[in-house]
């Protein structure tokens, strides 16, 4: 999309939410200037520290999804034998919706950031793995053969050849999965922190009933949310060119 | 050059390939392979290029038998084989990237290999300069095989093996191309051996043609055609001939 086209797009909802806003006239949905107002305010009243506590998580399970996962799925879609032995498993595995599971990790891992960043890590993880592994797997037996006849041993083939074709499919897969890891995450950090943004939304929705600051919450993780979807799109669009134009 | 001593391949589960197979290379030679679909053509390629090997028997480059790909054979096949991520000067740099990335070992690079990435005589010479930043899905198939043999030439091949190189290819592209390979080989004082299943190509880009049967083959059946690659030569009587002859014979078997 168009930088233009983004910024009508955002105009137009937020002519949506005043009209709603009007039309309704309860404190449950105050204007959005009201709320960017708040917004403002709020960024002095804690409201950066929540936002960096649910970035630290983000990126820090997806740097360790990508870590561990991409390899993983590399080397599943190199040996077919590997891949045979553990396939069902991921078959099974990977459409159980992992926010389910949080109550398990929050059992086993304790109420800090290590079973927050587990579980978005499992969303993430699954996701890149199975994408690495298929992207690996299809590559061209000609293409394979015609490098290593250039002299490539199984170091080359992957610095020159696995690893490049790695790298569509892990930002594939954060595209497809950085909104349902922005999710979890609201959800994770309901339970027993105090801090993130889905900590700030809950305490000032419920708690407080401070409506705009809950909206003000909102619209940082929507930002959150929307940060990391144009980095993704960004990236791709920086190291596969090819793609694009080809 | 090349020696094939009592060759024999099985693919797992499928009838012998080749069966105590013989023959016989001799360097600056231009061979055509020729033979129908699933007659072993690609799997002889593979096996010169060290990249399969054979249940018993030997092949020998050079005198020596061969256990991995060789530095200096170079491989180019239908699909191009290049990365499609990479551009055109990239792709034709893969080569020279892999043998710096190895250093000098002899092994994966020749023993003398000193690091560069010099292609740039390559790109000129195959008319590829004004597209080195291209991506491969941007340009067209003959662009696509120029890049990879200039891929290939720069890494200073004394053998050069193609596997139906052009057959993807419109007809005034392959035949620039057959003969803009001709010329290289000439120039470059190359071993070259082409696998193809179009008579005409055979024909045309071979001194020698070597006649495959269905499996297995067991006996190297050679026409000589030494007037290959004389100007107008596809004008010929002699071509002419010369393919009516291998047409009967593909018939025939």
């Amino acid at each position: 999309m168009k930088r233009q086209e983004i910024l009508l797009t955002v105009l137009a909802l937020l002519v949506a939410w005043y009209l709603a806003a009007l039309l309704i006239n309860r404190p449950i949905l105050p204007s959005p200037i009201k709320v960017g107002q708040t917004f403002v305010s709020e960024l002095d009243n804690g409201l950066v520290d929540h936002f960096l506590a649910s970035l630290w998580r983000v990126l820090a399970s997806t740097a360790l999804a990508i870590a561990v996962a991409a390899p993983a799925g590399l080397i599943l879609g190199q040996s077919k034998k590997l891949n045979k032995i553990l396939s069902p498993v991921i078959y099974l595995l990977y459409p159980v919706p992992k926010v389910v599971l949080l109550p398990v990790v929050l059992l086993f891992l304790g109420i800090g950031d290590l079973s927050k960043v587990t579980i978005i890590f499992l969303i993430l993880f699954f996701q890149i793995l199975v994408l690495v592994r298929d992207q690996a797997a299809g590559l061209r037996f000609e293409l394979i053969q015609s490098v290593r006849s250039l002299g490539a041993g199984r170091r080359a083939l992957f610095r020159f050849v696995y690893l490049p074709a790695s790298l569509p499919a892990i930002l594939t897969a954060l595209r497809q999965s950085v909104g349902t890891a922005v999710a979890v995450l609201y959800v994770a950090e309901l339970f027993a922190t105090q801090k993130g943004l889905g900590y700030y939304i809950f305490i000032n929705g419920s708690t407080l009933f401070n409506y705009p600051a809950m909206y003000a919450g909102v619209v940082a993780m929507s930002l959150l949310g929307l940060g990391l979807y144009f980095s993704v799109d960004w990236l791709e669009r920086r190291l596969c060119r090819w793609q694009s134009v080809s | 050059m090349i020696q094939l001593d009592s060759l024999t391949f099985i693919y797992p589960h499928s009838p012998r390939v080749f069966q105590d197979f013989n023959w016989q290379v001799e360097r600056g030679e231009a061979w055509a392979v020729l033979g129908p679909s699933g007659c072993g053509k690609t799997t002889l390629l593979y096996l010169l290029a060290g990249l399969r090997f054979p249940n018993s028997g030997r092949v020998l480059i050079n005198g020596q038998p061969l256990s991995r790909p060789r530095p200096q054979t170079g491989l180019i096949l239908q699909d191009y084989g290049l990365l499609p991520w990479a551009t055109v000067r990239q792709n034709a740099e893969l080569g020279l990237q892999i043998r710096g990335f190895y250093g000098p070992d002899g092994k994966h690079a020749p023993a003398d290999f000193r690091p560069s990435l010099a292609v740039n005589h390559w790109l000129d010479r195959l008319g590829l300069t004004p597209l080195t930043d291209k991506f491969p899905g941007q340009i067209s198939g003959g662009q696509r095989q120029r890049t990879a043999i200039a891929r290939t030439l720069a890494l200073q091949p004394d053998l050069l093996l193609m596997d139906e190189p052009f057959s993807s290819l419109d007809a005034p592209t392959r035949e620039g191309l057959q003969l803009l390979t001709l010329e290289l080989v000439a120039e470059q004082q190359l071993t070259l051996i082409i696998v193809t299943h179009a008579i005409e190509e055979a024909a045309f880009v071979g001194r020698k043609i070597l006649l495959l049967d269905h499996p297995p083959n067991s006996e190297a059946i050679v026409i000589p055609n030494p007037s290959a690659f004389q100007p107008d030569y596809r004008n010929a009587s002699e071509y002419q001939m010369l393919c009516r002859e291998l047409r009967q014979r593909m018939g025939d078997q």
